[in-house]
């Protein structure tokens, strides 16, 4: 059995699998602390089951990128980059100014670095360095974000650094861009920092999934849902959370795909507070082709392209329900909704007086004019509906599946065919957590001087694919997804290439070593 | 003239990847770059090409590299001025006025890295669109000069350079530059205002401010960018589909591929054929040409209207291509000497992207 957790801004979930089968599921309100709601919905979810014969537990959660978008609870970072100073474009130079100042904003730059074929771009300074390294003590900086020019094609540069940082600093935190991946310095940086922000509570966190697991007599290994689908082990999320925070578009579409058996097809997820509306196409999420931004940071990570709508259960109904929306009650729903005694008219207030939702007490919404509710459901059906149609990628009947815990709100969509509500489409999050893959991925410059573009291809295959076996793949099921070559522009014929590939594949039933992630690095 | 602050350099960017034809680098860093030296030196002065005094002395600044390295070696505002100041010196001249070099991609707001020196910018450039060579602007077809040029690296190396052709100044250029690292800036073509108010494409910069604030506020207001950028142009609309292959390889020191283009839409049942050498140079459609450079071919995202540089199509993205008339000066028999398609090793010749349409019973403007 694996047991599958989705820890939601709203609600925390929670999904019994065994194989392909959906065994028992619940869902609690999410608390401050995270670990009531994993606590109230596991317990439930897992009633008159052995807990032994709980393989896994996978967990999906928001709670990383809520700290970001809310610039709360992060802690102070010293970015430091080694480059040629001085830098127009320092680190975190188009971060929302809140967000920066929130960690310090405390910047320094040092020679260092690679060029695009691995050869140094500077020697490394290491006095300089040094110096550094005793400003950031006197400061009292615990989390170091260390980035250097092209440090995924020739990471040398980063690691004598952080050799360095950690003589002088013992103990301190550090996290390398190196290990963040991708070519772009600026994205990659700035993902470092995140990661290196997000850091202390990430440890609070994943102590506190261990401990309540713990206690509920739950002993099979926990793992993280990253960002594409595929998942990471505890010790790896402590140091690496920032490859977690984009996870609830994947889980969410994953896990209608599994749930309707849609394979190709729209999703809707109408949560608490937002409605995501995705593109399904082999049963996996259609990519962003853009940057993407988490939390006004700019990212280069792939990441579902959703499109995002003001519209959920908590949603506050105005001006006589000729607008529903943006703002939501959030978690307060359980208090502060009319359904529930509170004095506040949202969304779920009117799904509940039109008879398409049964969800607290009815008496207490039968007071609400029918024009208002009319006008309310109209507003947001009509949106959904035009969210769909910009989504749509032709102009054929698309399937169009519906989840998340406002799934039931919705009722009828007008003008569109084929709507389908699976079965337990209010926890679709945490059966696509249960369903996370492991992967393996290489990106970087290979030099084809002595080797042709099919050689450099092969290898490039190769190391993903047993990356991906060594994060714990099946090799059976191990393919490669994506793979791309750009010649790198303006060069002398065939001296580099940037290649990209990833490569995932199902957890092996026996994970041997879930070291998972992070084996290879 | 009228001042550049940063509140619009968001539209000129997103604009000038719509020059860029699938070329030009990542105007992202390039708005990065503009918007940092102004932050730091204020805004800059944009002055149009007829307000330039016939005595002025005006220059090109622009970057010379790869993209993908760029993005990780981030340009600095001082070596743009270096540039400048060591072609000044050698030259024994002060420049009055600086320039782009191209209107398409990162290059467009190049220049403003010289916020510090004062300096106004002139709204004209060498193209009216990107080009990947040193050669391949409207002054060559003047007889103007790329050298003496200036060339400084963030290493402290600066080149000086004399040519007796503009084409060897892009050959020794290019291998000084790969050698450095693969990323310099430039200050080239040292023109007078006279020669400049004759050669250069005008209002480039204005134009790429209003393409992205029309991209803008088309999304904005959940209109379609593409067919407001097609209206905006007299743009073509060549074709609206998938991607259903790219192949990229390297020749001749660029990137070289072609991608396949399935049809949705009123094109269903149709295919696409796009061929690049860094910018789109000729587009098939059911194996006809409907546009070759010198016009502009370009790859929007057909929802977003987000434009797709060459080196990020990708299989599966849902693309409408436009065609958009190239400035006069490139239909020139001198003009296509430079920048026709026999330029870049096709076999066949430039025909312009209206008559071609107009051919194909395809509306111009507007659908």
């Amino acid at each position: 059995m694996k047991l599958g957790i989705d820890v939601g801004g709203t609600n925390t979930d929670a999904v019994l699998l065994d194989g392909r089968t959906v065994l028992s599921s619940a869902k609690a309100p999410t608390t401050a602390d995270v670990i009531g709601g994993i606590l109230a919905s596991v317990r439930d979810t897992t009633a008159g089951h052995d807990l032994s014969q709980i393989e896994a537990v996978l967990i999906g959660t928001t709670h990383f990128i809520n700290a970001i978008t809310q610039a709360r609870e992060l802690a102070p970072v010293a970015a430091v980059r080694l480059s040629t100073p001085p830098q127009l474009l320092v680190p975190m130079v188009d971060w929302p100014p809140a967000l920066r100042e929130s960690i310090g904003n405390h910047v320094f730059i040092v020679h260092g670095g690679s060029q695009f074929d691995g050869s140094p771009l500077n020697r490394l300074d290491e006095p300089a360095l040094i110096e550094v390294a005793h400003r950031i003590g006197e400061l009292g900086i615990e989390h170091i974000a260390l980035s250097a020019v092209f440090s995924p094609v020739n990471p040398d540069a980063e690691l004598r650094a952080a050799e360095l940082l950690a003589a002088e600093l013992p103990g301190i935190s550090i996290t390398s861009s190196a290990d963040i991946g991708r070519i772009g310095l600026l994205e990659r940086e700035s993902a470092t920092i995140l990661n290196a922000c997000l850091r202390p509570m990430a440890g609070r966190v994943v102590d506190g999934f261990e401990r309540v697991l713990g206690e509920l007599g739950i002993n099979a290994p926990i793992f993280l849902s990253q960002n594409d689908g595929t998942m990471m082990n505890l010790d790896y999320a402590r140091k690496f959370p920032i490859f977690t925070i984009a996870s609830g578009p994947t889980n969410s579409m994953r896990g209608a795909a599994f749930l309707s058996g849609v394979q190709d097809g729209l999703v809707i997820d109408v949560g608490g507070t937002t409605s995501d509306v995705g593109m399904l196409r082999h049963g996996f999420p259609r990519e962003s082709t853009v940057a993407l931004s988490l939390g006004g940071v700019r990212s280069n990570f792939r990441m579902p392209d959703v499109l995002s709508l003001g519209i959920g259960g908590g949603s506050i109904v105005h001006d006589d329900g000729r607008r529903v929306g943006p703002d939501s009650v959030g978690f307060r729903l359980s208090t502060e909704a009319m359904v529930f005694g509170g004095a506040t008219m949202t969304l779920t207030d009117l799904a509940v007086a039109a008879g398409i939702a049964d969800i607290g007490d009815s008496a207490a919404v039968a007071g609400i004019p029918r024009s208002v509710i009319e006008a309310g459901l109209a507003d947001v059906r009509g949106r959904i509906v035009e969210a769909v149609d910009r989504a749509k990628l032709s102009a054929a009947d698309t399937p169009v599946v519906v989840v998340g815990g406002g799934s039931v709100l919705l009722g009828e969509l007008p003008g569109i065919k084929e709507v389908i509500r699976p079965d337990r489409a209010e926890v679709a999050n945490a059966v696509g957590a249960a369903f996370a893959q492991v992967g393996g991925e290489v990106d970087r410059i290979f030099s084809v001087v002595n080797s042709s573009r099919a050689d450099v291809l092969a290898a490039a295959h190769e190391q993903a694919v047993a990356r991906a076996i060594q994060a714990g793949a099946d090799p059976a099921t191990v393919r490669i997804v994506e793979t791309e070559d750009v010649p790198l522009t303006h060069l002398p014929d065939g001296t580099a290439l940037r290649v990209r590939v990833k490569a995932i594949g199902d957890l092996s039933a026996k994970p041997a070593q879930p070291t998972l992630q992070g084996a290879h690095r | 003239m009228k001042l550049v602050d940063e509140s619009v350099l968001a539209d000129i960017t997103l604009g000038s990847t719509i020059l860029g034809a699938g070329g030009g680098g990542d105007p992202y860093v390039g708005m990065l770059l503009a918007r940092e030296a102004i932050r730091k030196h204020g805004p800059v002065q944009l002055v149009d090409l007829e307000e330039v005094p016939d005595d002025a002395m005006v220059v090109f600044i622009a970057g010379m590299g790869a993209p993908g390295v760029l993005v990780e070696k981030l340009p600095r505002d001082q070596d743009a001025v270096l540039a400048l100041r060591e072609l000044e010196s050698f030259l024994g001249i002060r420049f009055t006025h600086v320039a782009p070099a191209e209107a398409g991609g990162l290059n467009a707001v190049t220049p403003f890295a010289t916020a510090s020196t004062g300096l106004p910018v002139v709204d004209a450039d060498g193209m009216g669109r990107a080009f990947p060579s040193l050669e391949m602007v409207t002054p060559t077809l003047y007889g103007g000069m790329c050298t003496p040029m200036a060339f400084v690296d963030e290493h402290g190396n600066v080149v000086i350079m004399k040519s007796p052709t503009n084409a060897w100044a892009e050959r020794i250029g290019r291998a000084a530059c790969v050698a450095s690292g693969c990323h310099v800036v430039m200050a080239l073509y040292p023109m007078t205002g006279r020669d400049a108010k004759a050669w250069l494409v005008r209002g480039v910069l204005t134009l790429a401010e209003s393409l992205g604030r029309t991209i803008r506020e088309t999304r904005l207001a959940h209109g379609s960018p593409v067919d407001a950028v097609i209206e905006a142009q007299r743009g073509v609309r060549l074709f609206e589909g998938k991607i259903v292959e790219v192949a990229r390889r390297t020749e001749r020191g660029w990137t070289i591929g072609e991608a396949s283009i399935e049809g949705s839409g009123a094109f269903a049942g149709e295919t696409f054929d796009l061929h690049f050498q860094n910018e789109h140079l000729a587009a098939m459609r059911n194996g006809e040409i409907v546009a070759t450079t010198p016009d502009l071919i370009m790859v929007m995202a057909t929802e977003s209207g987000e434009p797709i540089p060459a080196e990020e199509i990708r299989y599966g993205y849902r693309v409408t291509v436009i065609g958009m008339p190239c400035d006069d000066r490139w239909r020139t028999e001198a003009g296509l000497a430079i920048s026709g398609p026999r330029c870049f090793g096709y076999d066949f010749d430039y025909q312009p992207v209206e008559e071609l349409a107009a051919h194909a019973g395809q509306p111009v403007g507007a659908r």
